[in-house]
């Protein structure tokens, strides 16, 4: 690539004095960690809601010498993904992958990949709404508030009232967790089958909510528990069958239709790791249908 | 003057990439407590403040971030160079600053001075950067909390005895605190307000 073909900005789009903002509400992000720290939030040549704010965090801490993987919900070639992956290339020149082990920032909108994560990466949530009160609270006077006199009674209550209507916690996706016993923290809308793999996980993991304004962080090795009563547990979801492509158990798969007369299957979510255990000769039910139809 | 000139050189050569690769390595020792990184650019601050500390100014601090220094970096070129390369002003208000600049040698003040932030934005706290002798050879500290896996361990040279007790009193107004960023040489230590540090038992 020619100096020509790059765009006219400065390196990974942001200003230097936009990036120094950002680094520092992500070292104060990290140093409390679950806390919400204010950033001055910028308008990104993308809506919000498409991932602005994980998008400033990666622009902040990417170098060259990175390997950038991003994933939308699970997969590499979503739109989301696709545009976000251009938009660093076109900006910042960066290497991409699509290979979870080869990247050392991995953007995600709402997975954690099913590989576990290594020291060396870092994980960049997009995050849509930050405050796991919000829909509890609408005043941000008072969310503050209460996490401040770490008052998280009621999101007990909002638990408890899912047990008393449905019988179980019928919350499946941005379910709550506390973070190094201290802050209660949304960790963005990603199923809570991924809850388990933020605990004491061996990455550092950063949040950022464009839209609200946001960041913050898990450091490697911290405790990240999912709210539970004594008597109903966490849990996670479970799938009564493997991936009908690689046949992997103890995934989170996506329900794909195939047609109109009630026919469907069931893939992993995280199309690296279906790719992977494809390419080392795992079968699913469906493989043979996807070879022919290849 | 001799003094004037000083403040317009030894600014970062390439300052997007120094200052991304420097954050870096911030970064990863803020989020690793008691790992040594390297902040090893060719930047070059008036005397006595050295290469690293310089260069962790220049990456963190500008017009937002009022900066409070020592006696003896006050009295040197420093707020000149600082207002030049980074266009950060000083400020003898402890409670204002945003970071706070400790050269070798010069007495550790006591972090409790300084803005420990607000129960409900206690991210509005002064990060201290000091630079000490050595991260190895002194008196043995263990390192625990978020960021390392069972127990981390260095042994600085150049923190006072009243250290370990400053951070009991930081840890405990958690989630309020004074975040420390140690530097010995191109070396970078970070010590956020969650790491607990205690002396090790022989």
């Amino acid at each position: 690539m020619t100096t020509a073909d790059l765009a006219t900005y400065n390196f990974a789009y942001l200003d230097e004095q936009t990036k120094r903002m950002i680094r520092r509400a992500i070292l104060k992000a990290i140093a409390i960690p679950g806390y919400q720290v204010p950033f001055a939030s910028r308008e990104m040549p993308m809506p919000y809601g498409w991932g602005t704010g994980g998008v400033q965090v990666t622009a902040a801490i990417l170098g060259p010498k990175d390997v950038l993987k991003v994933i939308d919900q699970g997969a590499d070639d979503t739109t989301n993904a696709v545009s976000i992956r251009a938009f660093f290339q076109k900006v910042a020149n960066v290497a991409v992958t699509t290979k979870t082990r080869a990247a050392t920032i991995i953007q995600t909108r709402h997975r954690i990949p099913e590989e576990k994560l290594t020291s060396g990466q870092t994980l960049v949530y997009q995050v849509p709404i930050p405050e796991p009160l919000r829909f509890l609270e609408p005043r941000e006077t008072e969310t503050r508030k209460m996490h401040a006199l770490e008052e998280y009674g009621l999101m007990h209550v909002k638990l408890y009232e899912d047990i008393a209507r449905n019988g179980h916690i019928a919350t499946t996706y941005a379910y709550p967790v506390k973070v190094e016993g201290r802050y209660v923290m949304d960790p963005s809308p990603t199923p809570k089958f991924d809850n388990p793999k933020m605990h004491m996980s061996e990455a550092l993991q950063l949040f950022g909510a464009g839209r609200e304004k946001r960041i913050y962080a898990v450091p490697p090795y911290t405790e990240v528990v999912s709210l539970d009563f004594e008597d109903h547990p966490f849990e996670i979801q479970t799938f009564d069958k493997p991936c009908a492509l690689c046949g992997a158990q103890d995934v989170y798969l996506d329900e794909v239709v195939l047609d109109d007369r009630g026919g469907r299957m069931f893939v992993c979510s995280d199309t690296d790791h279906c790719e992977q255990r494809c390419a080392s000769g795992h079968r699913g039910h469906l493989a043979h249908d996807k070879e022919a139809a290849e | 003057m001799p003094h004037d000139t000083l403040a317009f050189t030894g600014g970062f050569r390439e300052p997007v990439f120094e200052a991304q690769s420097v954050f870096r390595t911030l970064m990863d020792c803020m989020a690793r407590p008691g790992t040594v990184g390297s902040a090893a650019v060719a930047v070059a601050p008036p005397a006595p403040l050295c290469a690293a500390v310089g260069a962790v100014a220049l990456t963190l601090c500008d017009n937002d971030t009022p900066v409070w220094l020592t006696p003896a970096l006050a009295a040197s070129a420093l707020p000149g160079w600082l207002a030049f390369h980074a266009g950060a002003s000083v400020t003898d208000d402890r409670q204002a600053a945003r970071f706070a600049f400790v050269e070798k040698g010069a007495m550790l003040p006591d972090p409790g001075l300084f803005a420990q932030g607000t129960q409900e934005y206690p991210d509005r706290s002064t990060t201290l950067v000091v630079e000490i002798e050595a991260f190895t050879g002194g008196r043995p500290l263990t390192l625990t909390g978020p960021g390392i896996r069972t127990e981390e361990e260095f042994a600085p040279v150049g923190l006072p005895d009243m250290f370990v007790y400053f951070r009991a009193e930081n840890r405990q107004n958690f989630p309020r605190g004074v975040d420390l960023i140690l530097v010995a040489g191109d070396a970078v230590l970070c010590l956020p307000r969650t790491t607990v540090v205690r002396v090790k038992e022989a």
